[in-house]
């Protein structure tokens, strides 16, 4: 069946929610009562078709033509189906999704997949800070589901990370996996300073090693563990080159001391 | 009895009783398939019958690395038992003692159910806090440190209570040598059919048992087919039955098991009277205790 297309008319003067624009939310609406759904904003009243022209199709595959990084929380509250954008878009994309896939061909802003509980998200550019992360009062961030960003991300990546998987093909900036609880964060290439700042529990893989090391991260040697494997077989169906860097010998390191100790960095050996 | 002749194979025509049973199933790895049967073979060791081994188990097929979550090696094993706690003790003890000590291995879930037995959950205790926990998609993992590495085991397996337990074949020839090269045709071809195991030593058993014994026991020595008795007993042989082995087959359903006694009568018949069987019969208690019945007649179709 086709799908729902909504073609960008004009760029957004002002920041615009696009939390509305989630299938279980579109279903069951005709074109018509889609334009009229309100983008919530700043002072002014705008609608969806003040930005975009709809074309009907199912409302369970959402296509979104033409980006803005003012679009912000696109596809927030996800619970099933599948959204595409063409383009970049704003902040918190994909936050609290709880299953289904989100598609951004483009980049994008900041808590990319914030609190995510389930599904996927695939970002083919770049992400800013807090990939995964929690907003401010939050106690922890990502929760279940797949995260993987083509490009690089920005910092604290995978910040208080409590469960699911997240891949970075590109380079990550500084405080990596900052205060991770427990899940997995793959970072392909370079690593910005301090990796795992924090981390009370899970795995950390900088496959291109990292710019400082914190000295609370104790050496275990290097390892290659069926548990990597393991990882790299289920990282393949989302990222061949994430996969491959699995399955080289890895060293280990143990840490953050500073806190519980239980999580583990493994970094390439040069 | 009544029989028919295929071949020139007298096929009794009776019919094989079997019962409900619980299963379940574990995936074994290791960095060689070497490995990897050394921890299925050492696992599935005493556990021939359920009557003095608490489980029947045995080793379903051979996995190629492409078919195994951590792409090595594996070996899928599956454990029969009469109840679910028993099948859950028989799974811990034998993971814990046989696959956890073998070197390089791995162990996961080996059958999907709706029901599940603990099995890195039960076993992470053994990482005394050292353990971490691991999810990929709806998956569950448990490493637990140990001196070559790290153990990992899937958290749970899965757990059937439509397992089939007894189907069986009884295996007369003229000498030791011809029924023992029928009974291997036939452990040879249900070795191809999925989702059964024969739990007797090289699939074969040779001491069949009757039920009762004039002594305390449950169980004894099936005096009927025993060609050194039969003038001295009312004995099932004929004078020209000189030897007589038989296999017994678990399957997770009942088809399984139809199939595997399909594939080993097929195969026995094709061996032939002079290089095999001269009689093929099967074992049942009058058809009264177990809820399958298997007729021979059925599966020579």
């Amino acid at each position: 069946m086709r799908p729902l297309v909504l073609i960008l008319r004009t760029a957004p003067d002002a920041r615009l929610d696009l939390s509305a624009l989630v299938s279980h939310r579109l279903s069951g609406k005709t074109v018509a009562e889609i334009g009229k759904l309100e983008l919530q904003t700043g002072r002014q009243r705008i609608a969806v078709s003040d930005i975009f022209r709809v074309r009907a199709g199912d409302p369970q595959h959402v296509r979104i033509e033409g980006g803005s990084d003012r679009f912000d929380q696109v596809g927030q509250d996800m619970a099933g189906g599948e959204i595409v954008v063409e383009g970049d878009v704003g902040n918190q994309a994909g936050r609290l999704m709880r299953s289904g896939r989100l598609l951004i061909n483009g980049n994008a802003g900041r808590w990319a997949a914030s609190g995510m509980r389930g599904g996927q998200v695939e970002i083919a550019g770049s992400a800013g800070d807090r990939l995964g992360g929690p907003l401010a009062g939050e106690m922890a961030g990502m929760r279940g589901g797949v995260v993987v960003v083509r490009g690089d991300v920005g910092e604290r990546a995978g910040d208080r990370l409590r469960r699911g998987t997240v891949v970075v093909e590109g380079r990550a900036g500084a405080y990596a996996g900052s205060g991770m609880i427990a899940g997995t964060l793959i970072v392909r290439r370079a690593a910005g300073p301090l990796p795992g700042y924090l981390m009370r529990r899970g795995t950390l893989v900088l496959a291109g090693g990292c710019d400082e090391m914190s000295p609370t991260f104790l050496d275990c040697g290097v390892h290659g563990l069926v548990a990597m494997r393991l990882m790299a077989a289920f990282v393949a169906d989302h990222s061949a080159v994430a996969a491959s860097a699995l399955r080289l010998p890895l060293r280990r390191l143990a840490g953050d001391m500073a806190v519980l100790g239980k999580g583990e960095v493994f970094c390439a050996t040069a | 009895m009544r029989e028919m002749i295929v071949k020139g194979i007298h096929v009794d025509d009776t019919f094989a009783e079997a019962f409900n049973m619980r299963a379940t199933g574990v995936v074994i790895t290791a960095d060689s398939a070497r490995w990897a049967r050394q921890a299925a073979v050492t696992m599935t060791g005493f556990a021939t019958s359920v009557i003095g081994c608490g489980c029947e188990a045995g080793i379903a097929s051979e996995l190629s690395p492409r078919e195994t979550p951590d792409r090595r090696p594996g070996i899928r094993v599956l454990l029969f038992a009469v109840s679910t706690s028993e099948l859950q003790k028989q799974l811990q003890n034998r993971v814990a003692q046989c696959v956890l000590t073998t070197s390089g291995s791995a162990c996961y879930a080996g059958l999907q159910g709706e029901e599940v037995l603990k099995l890195g959950n039960a076993l992470r205790f053994f990482g005394d806090g050292w353990q971490i926990s691991k999810r990929f998609a709806d998956k569950h993992f448990w490493r637990v440190p140990v001196m070559d590495g790290e153990f990992v085991c899937e958290a749970s397996t899965g757990l059937t209570k439509v397992a089939v337990g007894g189907g069986n074949l009884l295996i007369m020839g003229r000498t030791p040598r011809t029924t023992l090269a029928a009974a291997e045709a036939a452990v040879s071809a249900i070795k191809r059919v999925p989702d059964v195991i024969m739990p007797f030593p090289g699939g074969i058993v040779r001491s069949g048992s009757k039920v009762g014994s004039k002594y305390k026991a449950s169980a004894s020595t099936n005096e009927a087919y025993c060609p050194t008795l039969r003038g001295a007993v009312k004995s099932a042989l004929g004078p020209e039955i000189g030897s007589v082995l038989e296999i017994v087959i678990d399957g997770l359903t009942a088809k399984a098991v139809a199939a595997a006694m399909r594939a080993g009568l097929a195969a026995m018949i094709e061996l032939g009277p002079k290089r095999g069987a001269v009689r093929i019969g099967a074992g049942n208690y009058g058809g009264k205790l177990g809820p399958h019945h298997f007729h021979l007649k059925d599966l020579l179709r």
